[in-house]
């Protein structure tokens, strides 16, 4: 199915929305907005004639310096019908994208990886925290723009010290917690 | 008396726990022996495998995603080096294909013999890691003879491979063909009717098949489920439609059909390298013709000024690749191993990115082990097959 037959099927379940076929070498490719996103995503997972309900990947790519900056990228596949879809989405530094999590669950820790990599906000995810890096790490390291070797000086941490008294006090105070 | 006051324990296990493939650290909340939650952290072997890729050219990057799914050399290679000729609009000849095939068939063997291996081990079958790395041994000798290298051959290149087989190569993959089915046999008498075995795996971590959808799960964890998607028949690739072989699947969904998908995965996996090494010459062409991507024959550059400044430039400053992307999807041990390029049109990638079956598969582990019992946590993750260098890349 090309990328303008998908179009035509999303058009009346998808009203409002401006879809827009791009080239592509090996299978249909979309852009979609940010704002139908999530209805997109929602009626390519449940339409008779796409069923695409795999969501195989999320990724991102910096084109930087053009603007918008990035664009995600969602790979989908549909079983029942041996599709599959790549759906588009620019976005600019600092703006968000709706997290599609509700459509596919599997989609919580790719998310969450590009916002580790690329720094791209999916509003409503609930869980952004640093995937692959360290949690105390700063910047977003996909981005074109870090450097690909920096010098960081090791961190370490002082053994915490913690007196008998205040263990003691601590173990009272968890157990009336929980009571 | 006092009620029974109960509370619940938090353990950590990981990462450096041999039973976690690697560094998987997982933070397991306990009531007794029954888990009730699962935190699982990953990141420790993250080398960012992705930014390095696009600093190279394109032909070197292959040694780069080999460490990626470091049991899987070759189907990652394989993957990269099939969306990179998407892009270059290059065909494979069929001796080309052949070989492709049954070293990608020959690394599914050795990437299963490991899991195998490591899995029964894990839930008391020591024995059996024996038996299947001594096995492994013989697919690793095979590496050393094509490429010299039995880890990571990057045998597999752009516009081929890297040279023609060695003398050598077809008696030492019939021997092992001749060999192997016998040794499944072994290896479910050991386990397949092995009481304790069972017991440890029957009805352990059951994911539905709505469930191996829903979390993106595709490959053998979703074959065990019922599911027969596998890209090898629904999107063939390197003429796999031209061979003769069967999917396996099974339907319970837990860690004991994990394991018989596996098993008769090896033997399907035998029938097609027995019908890959049966149509490929010992000698002949092992690259395509395209002299952009592919260097000259050495005895050329020694004797003709323009094979000698076309083997330069290919070393040199390497091809470029047309600007767009391409994502190519193969069946690799795990599941679904697809790479996904973007090219601006020089000769370094703008950006490489593979989907990593273990990656999903971890993420769903917490929803997998909710409600069984910690000892079962070993046996789960043994039978997703994770392997940490391919989750964190």
């Amino acid at each position: 199915m090309t990328a303008s037959e998908i179009i035509d099927r999303l058009r009346p379940l998808v009203p409002g929305a401006s879809f827009e076929a791009a080239d592509s070498v090996d299978f249909a490719t979309i852009y979609v907005t940010p704002e139908v996103l999530v209805d997109t995503c929602r009626a390519l997972r449940d339409a008779d004639a796409l069923r695409f309900s795999t969501l195989i990947e999320v990724t991102a790519a910096d084109y930087f310096p053009r603007e918008p900056r990035f664009e995600v990228v969602y790979h989908l596949l549909s079983i029942a019908n041996r599709l599959r879809l790549r759906i588009k989405v620019r976005v600019a530094d600092g703006a968000q994208l709706p997290t599609v999590q509700g459509v596919w669950r599997g989609a919580g820790w790719l998310e969450r990886e590009v916002w580790d990599m690329f720094g791209i906000v999916f509003d409503g995810h609930g869980d952004l925290r640093r995937l692959l890096m360290p949690e105390d790490w700063e910047g977003h390291p996909a981005r074109k723009d870090y450097p690909v070797q920096i010098r960081k000086s090791a961190q370490t941490y002082e053994p915490m010290e913690v007196s008998e008294a205040e263990f003691r006090a601590n173990i009272v105070r968890d157990r009336a917690g929980r009571n | 008396m006092a009620e029974l006051r109960t509370e619940t324990m938090t353990v950590n296990m990981g990462p450096q726990h041999p039973s976690t493939h690697g560094v998987l650290r997982l933070v397991l909340e306990l009531d007794g022996e029954v888990i009730q939650s699962v935190m699982p952290t990953i990141g420790y072997l993250h080398t960012g495998i992705e930014k390095t890729a696009e600093q190279k050219k394109w032909q070197q990057v292959i040694p780069l995603v080999e460490r990626m799914d470091y049991l899987a050399a070759q189907s990652n290679s394989l993957a990269y080096a099939m969306a990179v000729e998407k892009l270059l609009g290059l065909e494979m000849p069929q001796r080309v294909r052949d070989i492709r095939v049954l070293i990608a068939e020959l690394q599914r063997l050795a990437s299963h013999l490991i899991w195998l291996g490591t899995h029964a081990m894990e839930i008391g079958a020591v024995s059996m890691l024996f038996y299947a790395i001594r096995e492994r041994e013989l697919l690793l000798n095979i590496n050393e003879l094509i490429a010299g290298f039995r880890f990571f051959p990057s045998y597999i290149r752009i516009g081929g491979l890297r040279e023609d087989l060695p003398r050598g190569f077809h008696e030492a993959v019939n021997a092992f063909l001749d060999r192997f089915p016998g040794k499944v046999d072994e290896f479910e008498g050991l386990l397949t009717k092995n009481d304790i075995f069972r017991r440890r795996t029957e009805g352990v971590g059951v994911i539905s098949q709505d469930d191996a959808q829903q979390w993106g799960l595709v490959g053998p964890i979703a074959r065990a489920t019922g599911l027969d998607y596998d890209v090898r028949k629904y999107f063939p690739y390197l003429g796999y439609e031209t061979y003769d072989f069967k999917i396996p699947t099974a339907t319970e969904g837990d860690v004991y059909a994990r394991y018989r998908v596996r098993i008769a995965e090896m033997r399907e996996s035998v029938k097609i390298c027995k019908q890959a090494i049966a149509r490929i010459a010992p000698s002949g062409v092992w690259a395509c013709d395209d002299p952009r991507v592919v260097p000259p024959p050495k005895d050329k550059v020694y004797t003709e000024m323009e094979a000698l400044i076309q083997h330069f430039l290919i070393y040199s400053q390497g091809f470029t690749v047309p600007a767009g992307e391409a994502y190519v999807p193969i069946e690799g041990p795990r599941g679904e191993h697809g790479t996904y390029i973007v090219s601006d049109g020089t000769n370094r990638p703008w950006r490489v990115k593979m989907r990593a079956p273990s990656f999903l598969a971890i993420q769903a582990l917490p929803a997998v082990v909710k409600g069984g019992l910690i000892a079962d946590v070993v046996a789960v993750i043994g039978s997703t097959d994770v392997v940490m260098g391919d989750c964190d890349r």
